[in-house]
């Protein structure tokens, strides 16, 4: 089953002066388990289409069908539900509360949800989602009582405790160091062999190698759409042990 | 969604931010505190009024000398020479509702009592003056008709003589002298407190107005005619035969205007009241700007809160909240402090009323409509100064908002 299904989508930003031509005309599908890197230059138009993904923004012309709803003329509060239901969002920022513990950070989409909820469904919601990204120790912590990696695994939690049927990591990894990048690239690529959907941008060639698809967009249009024989994350991190190894042991003998 | 989802979120953003919140909340405490405590000194100031007229006597009417602007509650008396004794009898003699009228006459004069002396009023009366006023005997009596046509030497004093002539021992037989002239003290006065100029009625000595015509102040015109009228209902006809009967005394042609003033016991307290009446206002209004400070405060603070807070309201937004939620959250927010505020400024406003009212001996009064009143104008404060601060905030792109550093 297709969860995005686009054609020939185009954004237009005018202001009284100018207006830029930010998409051109997208159009690509998406299938159900599959975990796709979206590359390209700064001003090639990712983020722009990461906002419409996201149904953040909407765009001037085309189609767009998440999960097999036609979106293109949502209205805003119908938008803010089905980001609810049916997206969960990964920051390159991690965008947590602060003082807010990450229990009450996880909980806040269910706070936001359709469905009557009790407080304690809630509560075991964001406590499953915690354990699942491995911080099932850390609930009550607040984020700056947490590593980056935590925070973002935090992060992620949030995003998956509405069980969305798209994940979206807008350079997850951009603000991580490379251990920890990879940690959370490891924890993608586990959400999406349980059969989550991602979409990730990023700039990072290293980091799109993960993935299973890598689109490549070039100034609005999609210059390249190709399937590739994913990298393991969980490989590159003994691998990477093994340097950090090496580079003690260099640092040893020099 | 819950209903109380919001309200939820709402109270967990104010409790991150304890100290941000008690200082906002301090402005509106502050407010009602202050509306509180003005509206309490001032009710409890009128009270004071009314009770001090209600002390003034029983259907009095004042008539003054010389022409005096109505609503001038000066008692002083006129410099003009117009009220004779005369006119005081005529008074009570030809008009048949008039059942009491006493030309006054006062005069500052240092009474001595064996090697005490004192500085007080010598009032000249007439017999009945005391039952114009309703100031009742405490022992003793009030001096005679008789004893006032022969001009005695007798005197009827107030309770403040009494502790400084006397201290406090019974007076009555005693003589007591005023420049070389001695007065044998008859009667002694309840006590009576303060009157509506705020000076101590006891502190008073009263003679027949013909011994005090003749003997202690050398004055020939009465600076007042207290009148007593026979009833609440005559007032007002008595009031115009008064003042037919004084033109018609001083000979005055219709084009002249009157040379005395007459004041009823309700227009005084009128005068009275309305002066409270517009100190409590003036409080309140005081008290009122600030609790509208304390309210843009709250919209300074939302404000502030909203532009720091933007990238919070992205995130809401991203995970699913519509606008009117987060519109919502901000109204709450600032209605919470607001509610908080006025919680805590009754508080505060009961303990400084209590406070100054025990300071300054005055009486106070907590009115419950005060308080309603501060509790539900600081919310609907918070309502409309958190109302601009919340549209922005729930008007803000997602996009735009996560991206902000």
């Amino acid at each position: 089953m297709k969860i995005v299904d686009l054609k020939d989508i185009r954004r237009i930003y005018r202001t009284e002066s100018i207006s830029v031509d930010a998409l051109k005309g997208i159009t690509l599908q998406i299938e159900e388990g599959e975990f796709v890197a979206i590359m390209g230059p700064s001003g090639s138009g990712k983020s722009t289409l990461m906002n419409i993904l996201g149904c953040l923004d909407r765009p001037t012309s085309g189609r767009f069908l998440l999960n097999g709803e036609d979106v293109s003329a949502f209205s805003k509060d119908k938008l803010a539900k089905l980001r609810n239901r049916t997206l969960g969002f990964v920051f390159q920022s991690f965008h947590l509360l602060p003082r807010t513990s990450a229990i009450e950070n996880v909980e806040l989409p269910l706070l936001y949800h359709e469905e009557g909820l009790t407080w304690k469904e809630i509560h075991n919601r964001a406590k499953k989602a915690l354990e699942v990204v491995g911080l099932a120790d850390r609930l009550d912590h607040t984020p700056n009582e947490l590593s980056g990696g935590q925070r973002q695994r935090v992060a992620i939690a949030r995003a998956l405790v509405t069980e969305p049927a798209l994940l979206l990591a807008d350079e997850p990894t951009g603000n991580l160091d490379s251990k920890t990048s990879l940690e959370i690239i490891d924890m993608l690529q586990k959400l999406n062999k349980k059969g989550e959907t991602i979409i990730m941008v990023t700039h990072e060639h290293d980091i799109a190698h993960f993935a299973n698809r890598i689109i490549t967009l070039h100034d609005g249009l999609v210059k390249s759409d190709r399937a590739i024989e994913a990298k393991n994350a969980s490989d590159a991190l003994r691998n990477r042990v093994d340097e950090d190894e090496l580079e003690q042991i260099e640092g040893v003998l020099s | 969604m819950k209903w109380s989802a919001v309200p939820y979120i709402a109270v967990n953003a104010l409790r991150r931010n304890t100290m941000r919140t008690i200082l906002t909340a301090l402005g509106i405490i502050i407010g009602v505190a202050a509306v509180i405590t003005m509206v309490g000194l001032g009710q409890g100031a009128s009270a004071e009024v009314e009770e001090q007229v209600n002390r003034l006597g029983q259907n009095v009417i004042l008539v003054f000398p010389g022409e005096r602007s109505l609503g001038g509650v000066s008692i002083g008396g006129g410099s003009a020479n117009t009220l004779t004794v005369e006119d005081a009898i005529a008074l009570r003699e030809e008009i048949p509702e008039v059942i009491a009228a006493s030309p006054e006459v006062r005069s500052q004069r240092v009474v001595v009592h064996g090697n005490q002396n004192w500085h007080t009023r010598i009032y000249g009366q007439s017999a009945d003056y005391l039952q114009i006023r309703q100031w009742p005997i405490e022992s003793g009596r009030m001096f005679t008709e008789e004893e006032l046509e022969r001009a005695s030497l007798v005197a009827v004093v107030g309770r403040t003589i009494v502790d400084e002539l006397f201290d406090g021992a019974d007076p009555i037989g005693e003589t007591v002298r005023v420049r070389g002239l001695p007065l044998e003290i008859v009667g002694v006065l309840s006590p009576k407190g303060m009157s509506l100029m705020g000076s101590v009625q006891d502190d008073i000595i009263i003679v027949p107005y013909t011994t005090a015509f003749q003997r202690v102040s050398g004055r020939s015109h009465a600076m007042v005619i207290n009148i007593q009228v026979y009833n609440d209902q005559s007032m007002n006809v008595a009031r115009q035969k008064i003042e037919d009967l004084l033109r018609e005394r001083h000979r005055l042609a219709p084009y002249q205007d009157n040379d005395f003033t007459i004041q009823t016991q309700e227009e005084v307290a009128q005068a009275a009241t309305e002066t409270s009446r517009v100190m409590t206002w003036l409080l309140a209004s005081i008290a009122g700007i600030s609790l509208f400070v304390g309210g843009i405060g709250i919209m300074n603070v939302m404000l502030v809160s909203v532009t720091e807070r933007t990238r919070e309201v992205g995130l809401r937004l991203s995970v699913g909240a519509r606008g009117k939620d987060v519109l919502l959250q901000f109204l709450i927010e600032s209605t919470i402090l607001c509610l908080l505020g006025g919680i805590g400024g009754i508080l505060l406003g009961i303990g400084a009323t209590e406070v100054i009212a025990n300071y300054a001996g005055w009486p106070a009064l907590f009115s419950t409509e005060a308080m309603i009143v501060a509790v539900t104008v600081s919310a609907a404060v918070g309502l409309f100064f958190g109302f601009y601060p919340a549209w922005k905030a729930s008007r803000l792109d997602p996009i735009v908002a996560l991206r902000r550093e």
